[in-house]
């Protein structure tokens, strides 16, 4: 495990290995998808209580689980940047940032327009909602001050920092439905115990999960090896692939 | 079968609540891949023109 980081320290070896990951990510991403819309959109019945609007499901918790699983890599990635001074650990939060404020914003956005028909508000300020707002400004935060700083080496850092200092509002959105009273619905996926929801309902939403946490690494990994040839531009390697092409 | 798709798009009278968050889905996922696509492109780009002079 620690010679597989030590090798990521190298353009070289992350940009041979990522390249065969992509492949594989974009194709699971895609089948989950066409799996997961029609299972979804088709093959699951109406919800007893909210009918048809229930269907949002899969696209509001695939980026909400998104929104705080980029925050985690995010924040492995700072610890690996900070600790052991992994280059390509800063590549991947780089990158990172703008997908998961994209699906952060993408889930605020779904549950707000699941909220009007179901809560009858398309916002209210109670903890689950509130925190994921937080998660989103963040997001912004990290983004801003990647892009402020003009040296590279600051700039990594103090982002990876900040990523470490944000890393608070995570637990805090997923135990929010249980340590506050909240319009939100609480945990309908369990692991440790069934979940509450009939299996024809459930298997297109962990595909669509599935699909958007797929194509979140097909994005990353493509991101980061443009960004890595760019870095390493005076190196032999990339001159020479470079002129392959 | 007529009747069927359009009992399909109607949602059970939530269509409109229903399609408005499919559809942000949809932008969000194609226009992060066509940024992607296109900051390959942008890097491609710049290294050939840095090693052409």
């Amino acid at each position: 495990m620690w010679t597989f980081f030590y090798k990521m320290s190298s353009g070289r070896s992350f940009y041979q290995l990522s390249g065969r990951f992509i492949p594989f990510f974009a194709l699971a991403s895609m089948l989950l998808f066409a799996y997961g819309l029609v299972g979804g959109l088709w093959l699951a019945p109406p919800d007893f209580q909210q009918g048809d609007a229930f269907r949002i499901i899969y696209i509001h918790v695939p980026s909400a689980f998104l929104s705080l699983m980029i925050f985690s890599v995010m924040t492995f990635c700072a610890v690996l940047s900070l600790v052991w001074r992994i280059k390509m650990a800063d590549l991947i939060l780089q990158v990172s940032c703008p997908l998961g404020a994209w699906f952060t914003a993408l889930a605020l956005a779904t549950g707000s327009i699941w909220g009007k028909p179901m809560w009858g508000t398309y916002w209210v300020w109670d903890a689950r909602l509130t925190s994921e707002l937080i998660l989103l400004f963040i997001y912004f935060g990290v983004i801003v001050l990647s892009h402020t700083i003009p040296e590279e080496r600051t700039a990594a850092k103090a982002s990876a920092i900040l990523t470490l200092v944000g890393f608070v509002d995570i637990p805090i959105i997923h135990f929010s439905v249980n340590w506050w009273n909240t319009l939100h619905q609480g945990d309908t996926l369990k692991i440790f115990s069934k979940s509450t929801i009939a299996p024809s309902m459930l298997h297109p939403l962990l595909a669509m999960i599935g699909a958007f946490a797929f194509f979140y690494g097909w994005m990353c990994l493509s991101r980061a090896r443009s960004l890595c040839l760019l870095k390493d531009k005076r190196a032999r390697w990339v001159e020479e692939l470079v002129k392959s092409w | 079968m007529v009747s069927h798709f359009e009992q399909f798009l109607a949602m059970g009278g939530y269509a409109k609540y229903v399609w408005s968050a499919y559809g942000l889905g949809v932008i969000v996922i194609i226009g992060n891949g066509i940024y992607t696509a296109r900051i390959k492109r942008d890097a491609i780009a710049k290294l050939k023109r840095r090693y052409r002079t």
